[in-house]
């Protein structure tokens, strides 16, 4: 059995190679992530318990459960290739860095591959424990005192976990772990680029923290450029 | 002709028989000291004994849950505070075992001592064929506890030191009383609210009452709380002046680290504003 798997796992590890060698220049997909609605109010966060953070925010910080940009672009939205494309065989060597500054997580969404070497650093003159919240992943919780060196994880299934601070309950993050290398998290104009997709039918998806998910079909064929825009419903509560 | 049929007919019932019964012979074995445990005599403890709050499948979500205080632990998940391991990784199968001889203080898992030694390993072979976890990921290595350093009013202090450096009081309060200023808003992996541990208070542990369990607990962190693993930021000598001066904030407890420290000034004095007079509902207080 063991030996059967093992046959169908480097299987599919020729066979996602040799998709992959099929060229670094393929087809792209582009657009914008939108929200239509009212988007619920951030809140102000009450900092004083924690001065050595409260004194890096001129002006509070706020909740950051939605985060819009100009024209109704919509943040921190994972946009990804959830069918279609093969499943990386070895994650990027670089590893993805997830700092707490100010009490903060940056970045608030941080997206990775499986495998992928994720480093957390603490930044603070303050205490952390990262508590990330997996449902399939296993769950761990570690301190990191100030001035610690930061330390490595890893997550070995693609999961979108959310992620807290248990000593500053207002931490809130999130870490998306994808199956491939075709994704990413928009930022303030809410646009979006996944490019060196080769010729095929794709799904893509997007994923936003407090409005769930939703997907879409595309065909690639050639080298073009394909439009796709998402549009989430706000909830003003 | 019709033999032929026959044997294909008598193949198809055969091969409809079989395959349920092989994928039910999810089997384990649990192997504590000099005992071996085995799944299928632990299947039957587990439905009479453990089922009512753990549920059928192990989830968690037995009847009595809804009512527990504490959830009960989801097997499936397989996130157990009490452990050996570091952070992240499944427990070992004398952790299980300990923790059904000792229960789970504060929380409604009883001891089970009145099972045997064998039904016990059993119940832990068995508990171990809910989550997959359990065959696919490797025995992780146990956190070493090194021989205890001695007990000494400079080990006390130092300890007291990194209680207010680690900002162990963040969430157990100055005094140890569990009322840091984080306590309120503290949550459990169920989303349940969770009260950080009293060390003034007077009740055990919950993985344990030796030293040598009380160093495990922070080092390997309670798994499912907010209590995290510091097993990357304290060195072992480190490790137990904190042990040392924990022990003197549990004033109910006659321990020699607490017999040690109120034998020095300052440590009278300390304890002395947070030993408890009377009782709760009046009586005994002067």
């Amino acid at each position: 059995m063991a030996m059967k798997q093992g046959f169908i796992a480097g299987l599919a590890a020729l066979v996602a190679s040799a998709v992959m060698y099929a060229g670094p220049s393929g087809g792209t997909i582009s657009g914008k992530v939108t929200y239509e609605g009212t988007p619920a109010k951030q809140k102000p966060i009450d900092m004083s318990k924690e001065a050595s953070c409260a004194k890096q925010h001129a002006t509070p910080l706020t909740t950051e459960t939605v985060v819009t940009g100009p024209n109704n672009a919509l943040e921190n939205v994972v946009v990804y290739i959830s069918a279609g494309a093969p499943d990386d065989p070895a994650p990027p060597s670089q590893p993805a860095k997830f700092d707490q500054k100010g009490c903060q997580y940056i970045p608030h969404v941080l997206a990775l591959q499986v495998n992928q070497t994720l480093e957390i650093a603490n930044d603070d003159q303050t205490s952390h424990n990262i508590h990330p919240l997996p449902k399939t992943n296993r769950e761990w919780n570690k301190s990191q005192p100030p001035g610690t060196p930061p330390f490595s994880e890893k997550y070995d299934k693609p999961e979108f976990i959310p992620v807290k601070c248990n000593i500053h309950p207002w931490m809130h993050g999130n870490f998306a772990v994808l199956k491939n290398s075709h994704y990413a998290v928009t930022q303030g104009e809410g646009g979006f680029t996944l490019p060196n997709l080769p010729p095929g039918k794709y799904t893509i998806s997007a994923w936003h923290e407090s409005y769930g998910d939703q997907s879409q079909e595309v065909t690639i064929s050639g080298s073009e450029t394909k439009t796709v825009n998402f549009v989430f419903k706000a909830k003003p509560y | 002709m019709l033999t032929t049929k026959l044997a294909k007919f008598c193949l198809s019932i055969a091969a409809v028989l079989t395959i349920p019964a092989f994928s039910n012979a999810q089997q384990m074995e649990s192997h504590i000291g000099n005992l071996n445990g085995h799944s299928d005599a632990g299947k039957q403890l587990y439905f009479r004994y453990c089922w009512g709050c753990h549920g059928f499948r192990g989830d968690g979500d037995g009847e009595n849950g809804p009512y527990l205080n504490i959830l009960p632990r989801n097997f499936v998940a397989a996130t157990f505070k009490c452990r050996s391991t570091p952070t992240g990784n499944l427990p070992t199968d004398e952790d299980l075992y300990n923790s059904l001889v000792r229960g789970l203080n504060n929380s409604n898992m009883p001891s089970w001592i009145a099972l045997s030694s064998q039904q016990r390993a059993d119940l832990v072979a068995f508990i171990k064929t809910f989550s997959p976890r359990w065959k696919n990921e490797k025995a992780s290595d146990t956190i070493a506890v090194p021989a205890e350093t001695p007990v000494t009013v400079e080990s006390i202090k130092h300890g007291q030191e990194l209680f207010q450096k680690l900002e162990c009081w963040k969430c157990h309060g100055q005094e140890g009383r569990g009322d840091g200023p984080s306590a309120a808003t503290l949550t459990d992996s169920n989303d349940q609210p969770i009260r950080p541990y009293n060390f003034t208070a007077g009740s055990r542990f919950k993985c344990g009452a030796t030293n040598q369990d009380l160093y495990k607990i922070f080092m390997t962190g309670l798994d499912g709380t907010p209590m995290p693993s510091f097993a990357d930021v304290i060195k072992p000598n480190d490790a137990w002046d904190l042990v040392h001066f924990l022990r003197t904030l549990q004033v109910a407890h006659n321990s020699p680290e607490l017999t040690l420290w109120k034998s020095t000034k300052e440590g009278a004095e300390q304890v002395a504003s947070k030993t408890v007079h009377g009782t709760p509902t009046g009586s005994g207080i002067k």
